[in-house]
């Protein structure tokens, strides 16, 4: 009896980790094997380590996806070994673990996507001096590492200058993921921004403390709204499903109700859409794109042509191209867009400097 | 906000918050009171979730509004026989209890993930449903001054139907004959046994309940909270719930008054930076406070909280 007891316990507990293993990187299985040993050797390969998010995150990570996507395409490789191809992490254990995974399989280039993987791109860049890499959105400062940073507040601050000029009420909302140097750049952006076209404008402010807690900005957003608030800017991940959740949920109950998020990252339009007894409707105003997709595609190429920015940072702005606010699909009135234009062109020609700290930003709310 | 205006957007919130873990804690109620031991509620709720979700997004076009309902008894059913894994190496096998349950976890967010990608060419989350759990205001009920905006508007009936549930459960379990069968069998199993009660039927049927109810806890939660199944859906609910059963002294009625405790410190969290003193707190604080309460609770600071006897040991016909 005893040793049928172990043999059904070991049965269950090995076929669980069977398929949480297919779970988690099927791609290993059957994409290893379409890949011969040597002819994919000379050609550039890149990778990416995705953080809990996930490639699918409809944010950052799908975005640097995206650019590698583009970026395999344009030079003829393939999804796999020896062209390109990416890792999830299902929590913050794997991101070394991935990484040298990536390291065994060959690939030239490897990118860690987010600010959590500044100590393990860090450790690892140490141990594998031979190596390159690459990090989204933090700054490692080693020799064989790229760090690549977006100047988010510029597209929060036009962000910003939209909420301020569309917002009825007078009462703007923010909701933020964790307190972190990324998400204050998005916070003080995006205050100013409201500041320079409407000094009258409150803007509230929630950190939920998560990035993968729909509840809690579900019910951030629910307070905001019912406070009075029209527009909300997220910058919280799948936290900000939550806002989405609610602001379509009060649509769904009252049609006409006033609500509007405007999304982070990349175009949340999607995100908004909401079917009232057969009508559509749409709560985002518009997003502040993150455009990870033009400097994950800018430092591969790059790297491919042998200058790898190895040890610099490199920040993408409304400058490069790296950020930006999304189609409103006619919401917005031409009056507004005029404005975010002529906001874009201060700043780009460095009339105005956006704050990316608090400390600028009460410096820029004195001026 | 005003106090009211800060009353009546706690409440409705803690209630909202609390109903999938008053189900799954409710569910593990019954199986922990026949004497099994269930850390498992992680997983079925997972399983719930995840078939929730699938079948809302395969059947909205077909059921619309009906969709939400039909998926929680879906969600209810798939995740009850899932539930069987653990009585059959529980009960009939008499493996270790504690194993059996992680194993559960491990099985299903395993085997969710997998089906999630073969589903979704590969995706690692499913796409939104569009068929959610909606408030509403109870009519007439809502109009009540002072009452009625914090009860009865901008409500979810997932909350009223929880509460509900919750004492059923304990009427069933204290005021009828199947009650008492079920809670002898977790205290004194042989004596159960003596009086003609089949210990290991009643066994079954405990789990059974918990994985029935722990499928509508996560279903519920799918439907109203997250709106889509990946890895992060479920990350530590069951295990609340688990919390709150101990917290309640695994009596229906303390878990949901725990349950909606937790609930509560999740939306003072929310709300707080605009409490005069409690914005003077440290955000960080307040975000730890249902998992200090937990440990506190646990660590029995709320008195002694007393386990079914039988829990967690097998029963062997004819051991004494």
């Amino acid at each position: 009896m005893k040793k049928r007891t172990w043999f059904l316990m070991t049965l269950l507990l090995s076929l669980g980790l069977v398929l949480a293993a297919c779970g988690g990187g099927d791609d290993e299985g059957s994409k290893s094997g379409d890949n011969g040993d040597g002819d994919s050797e000379d050609k550039f390969s890149v990778a990416m380590v995705t953080d809990v998010g996930g490639v699918d995150d409809k944010s950052f990570n799908q975005s640097a996806w995206e650019g590698i996507q583009e970026f395999g395409k344009d030079n003829g490789l393939e999804k796999g070994d020896g062209g390109y191809d990416y890792l999830q992490s299902k929590s913050d254990a794997d991101y070394t673990t991935n990484i040298n995974k990536l390291i065994r399989r060959g690939f030239d280039l490897i990118f860690g996507i987010g600010y959590l993987f500044e100590k393990p791109m860090g450790e690892i860049a140490d141990q594998r001096p031979d190596s390159q890499f690459a990090i989204v959105d933090g700054v490692v400062d080693k020799p064989n590492v790229a760090s690549i940073l977006f100047k988010d507040h510029e597209g929060a601050f036009l962000a910003g200058v939209v909420a301020g000029l569309f917002t009825e009420t007078n009462k703007i909302g923010f909701v933020g993921g964790m307190e972190i140097p990324v998400i204050e750049r998005f916070e003080s952006g995006f205050r100013a921004g409201v500041q320079s076209v409407n000094p009258d404008a409150e803007v509230q402010i929630n950190y939920t403390g998560a990035f993968d807690k729909a509840e809690l900005g579900k019910a951030a957003a629910n307070q905001m709204y019912s406070s009075g608030v029209d527009i909300i800017f997220h910058a919280a991940g799948a936290t900000g499903n939550g806002v989405f959740n609610e602001a379509k949920e009060i649509k769904q109950k009252d049609p006409d109700a006033n609500v509007w998020v405007i999304g982070v990252d990349r175009d949340q339009y999607d995100e908004g859409a909401v079917t009232v007894d057969g009508k559509e409707y749409n709560v985002t105003l518009t997003s502040s794109l993150k455009l990870v997709s033009v400097g994950v595609k800018d430092v591969s190429e790059r790297t491919m042509n042998g200058n790898f920015p190895g040890g610099e940072t490199i920040e993408y702005g409304l400058k490069e191209g790296g950020v930006g606010i999304a189609d409103s699909r006619g919401v917005l009135s031409e009056d507004i867009l005029a404005a975010v234009d002529e906001w874009t062109d201060k700043i780009v020609n460095g009339e105005v400097v956006v704050p990316q700290t608090y400390d600028e930003l009460e410096a820029f709310s004195a001026e | 906000m005003s106090f009211l205006e800060i009353i009546a957007f706690i409440v409705p919130n803690a209630l909202f918050y609390a109903a999938p873990l008053i189900f799954t804690g409710l569910g593990t109620v019954f199986t922990e009171r026949s004497g099994v031991t269930n850390i498992g509620a992680e997983g079925l709720m997972q399983i719930g979730a995840f078939t929730a979700i699938v079948f809302n997004l395969a059947m909205a076009d077909v059921l619309s509004s009906m969709t939400l309902w039909v998926a929680i008894l879906v969600a209810m059913v798939v995740s009850m026989i899932f539930s069987l894994l653990l009585a059959v190496a529980s009960v009939t096998f008499r493996a270790d209890q504690i194993v059996t349950g992680v194993a559960i976890n491990f099985l299903a967010l395993g085997l969710t993930l997998f089906l999630v990608k073969k589903l979704f060419d590969g995706h690692g989350q499913t796409p939104m449903i569009q068929e959610r759990i909606l408030r509403f205001d109870i009519p007439y009920l809502s109009e009540i001054p002072i009452i009625g905006p914090i009860f009865f508007e901008n409500v979810y009936l997932t909350s009223y139907l929880a509460i509900l549930a919750a004492i059923i459960g304990w009427i069933v379990l204290y005021k009828t004959p199947f009650g008492l069968r079920l809670r002898s069998v977790g205290e004194h199993p042989m004596a159960a046994d003596t009086m003609g009660i089949k210990v290991n039927r009643m066994r079954y049927i405990g789990v059974m309940i918990s994985g029935a109810l722990a499928g509508i806890g996560g279903a519920i939660y799918a439907q109203s909270i997250s709106l889509d199944y990946s890895h992060a859906t479920i990350s530590g609910q069951g295990f609340m719930a688990i919390a709150a059963m101990i917290f309640g002294k695994w009596n229906p009625l303390g878990m949901m008054g725990a349950a909606i405790f937790f609930g509560f410190a999740q939306s003072l969290s929310t709300v707080g930076s605009s409490l005069p003193i409690i914005e003077d707190i440290p955000s960080v604080y307040l975000f730890i406070l249902p998992y200090v309460l937990t440990i506190l609770a646990i660590a029995g600071f709320i008195g002694k909280s007393e386990a079914p006897k039988a829990l967690n040991i097998p029963y062997v016909k004819g051991n004494r």
